[in-house]
């Protein structure tokens, strides 16, 4: 297999990597950049674990070849924390123990985070709309909406 | 697997004339699955994002162009062309997640060539038309003779589709697309109905089409159902006679999601209320476009 050069900007660093063409981005994050915060759920683009944003679109990154990146700006869960200081939805879905095992949360942060940038202020409605290409296995999804209507509220300032 | 991602659509079709082996995606959302379960082995993946007129969106006084690789996600956000098209804009909008929506394409799906694709209907409706590049430049086919079966498409393997071009809506016009899922998201089509109408000055139905997706080897037109609108209002008799000539047309198969007996059910009912959404929607574009 050929192995592409790729230059991204990977959570605000200019990240290169080397990837094999057929890899997925999400493989490709995980084993040539280093991070494993995107999880493999399914690996067809079911679950909704792997989502990352590309050029601030959310996207589920085992469905991308990790060359289609060359240039282009990536967020993952790595990135959400500025300077050691967790993103409202980190610190709402922690408070309202909207994780059990944890697997999907990385995915439902990104889609969440994608959520909020295009709409502050969503109705339930919204919210489980826009997580509907995120499945959880343990929680129920409850907390989860509420962590993020919580999230939501604070990042409005109320 | 190599990755290649030409630039202009004539070093695509070179590409692909020498590359036999070589397979184009847009989204890659049916092509990664396809990869994984070993169902396809391209040496060569052709990307046709970066190629300018495959992701953009053009209207002009007769037509909307759209390009073959556009995210489904421009459809729906789009307010000029979801006003003029919410049936089409809706198809597409069903389409996957958020996720999805965001990489999946009008191209990808009827190439897919999957009888449930969901923007499928909605096209054939809406008399889509494909710009077809090959080696001895474009040709223009009806979206309704791109497939020819489950996983088949009438294209030779050094072609790809660029763009759809699609009238634009007329006046008293409307257009509309349901489909029927087990779940209320992230499903796969057991029935899908498109249809789209003109209305007479005098109200009564001028012009209407209607297609359904999911009840046979690749979407089919009801021409019963179409005659037994024109001419027509949208009283009792008439939605019946709709209901029965696109119960009639099924040859659906029988699988977990729905017998045929059910399939042919929801496929009248469906059928009826797409038109009447159609007409609704007619009725409020009384005006120009
Ligand atoms: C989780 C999930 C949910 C989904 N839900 C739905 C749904 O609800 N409804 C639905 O209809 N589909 C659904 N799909 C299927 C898929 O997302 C759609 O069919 C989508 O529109 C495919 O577009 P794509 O650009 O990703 O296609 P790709 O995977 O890139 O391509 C699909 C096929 O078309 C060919 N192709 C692509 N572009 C062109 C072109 N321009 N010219 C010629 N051939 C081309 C490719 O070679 C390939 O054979 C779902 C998929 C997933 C993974
Ligand atoms: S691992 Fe990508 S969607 Fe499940
Ligand atoms: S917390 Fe376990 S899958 Fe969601």
């Amino acid at each position: 297999m050929a192995r592409t050069h790729i230059t991204a900007v990977v959570n605000g660093d200019e990240t290169e990597f080397l990837a094999e063409d057929g890899t997925s981005l999400l493989n490709a994050l995980r084993d040539e950049v280093g991070l494993t915060g995107a999880k493999e759920g399914c690996g067809t683009g079911d679950c909704g674990a792997c989502s990352v944003m590309i050029d601030e679109k959310v996207t589920t990154s085992c469905l991308v070849f990790a060359p289609e990146v060359e240039g282009a700006t990536i967020l993952t869960v790595e990135g959400l924390a500025d300077s050691g200081e967790l993103h409202p939805l980190q610190q709402c879905f922690l408070e309202g123990a909207a994780l059990q095992c944890g697997i999907c949360t990385p995915g439902f942060l990104i889609a969440a985070k994608a959520l909020l940038d295009k709409n502050p202020d969503p109705t339930e409605t919204e919210i489980r709309y826009a997580l509907a290409g995120n499945l959880c296995r343990c929680t129920g999804y409850d907390k989860i909406v509420r962590a993020v209507q919580e999230a939501a509220r604070e990042m409005r300032g109320q | 697997m190599k990755y290649i991602a030409p630039s202009s659509v004539e070093e695509a079709t070179s590409l692909l004339s020498t590359s036999p082996s070589a397979q184009v995606f847009a989204g890659a959302t049916d092509v990664v699955p396809q990869l994984r379960a070993g169902r396809s082995a391209p040496e060569v993946l052709v990307d046709l994002k970066k190629i300018e007129e495959l992701v953009s969106m053009a209207k002009d006084d007769d037509k909307w162009t759209v390009g073959a690789a556009t995210p489904t996600a421009n459809l729906t956000e789009d307010e000029a062309f979801s006003g003029e098209f919410p049936g089409l804009s809706e198809a597409a909008g069903l389409i996957g997640s958020d996720q999805i929506q965001n990489r999946s394409s009008l191209g990808g799906n009827l190439c897919n060539g999957s009888p449930a694709a969901d923007s499928v209907p909605a096209m054939v409706v809406n008399g889509a038309r494909a710009v077809i590049a090959g080696p001895n430049g474009t040709r223009v086919l009806d979206v309704a003779e791109v497939v020819t079966g489950p996983g088949q498409t009438s294209l030779e393997a050094d072609e790809f589709i660029v763009e759809f071009e699609i009238d634009r809506m007329p006046a008293r016009s409307g257009d509309a697309y349901l489909r029927m899922i087990p779940r209320t998201e992230m499903d796969i089509a057991v029935v899908g109905a498109g249809a789209r109408v003109t209305l007479a000055e005098d109200g009564s139905i001028e012009e209407a089409v209607v297609a359904l997706g999911a009840v046979a080897p690749t979407v089919v037109r009801v021409p019963d159902a179409e005659a037994a609108l024109v001419g027509n209002t949208a009283d009792d008799e008439t939605l019946s006679a709709v209901a029965e000539a696109a119960s009639g047309v099924c040859n659906p198969i029988d699988d977990k999601r729905g017998t045929v007996a059910y399939r042919k059910q929801v496929a009248g009912v469906l059928a009826k209320r797409a038109v009447l959404i159609a007409i609704e929607r007619a009725e409020q574009r009384n005006g120009s476009k």
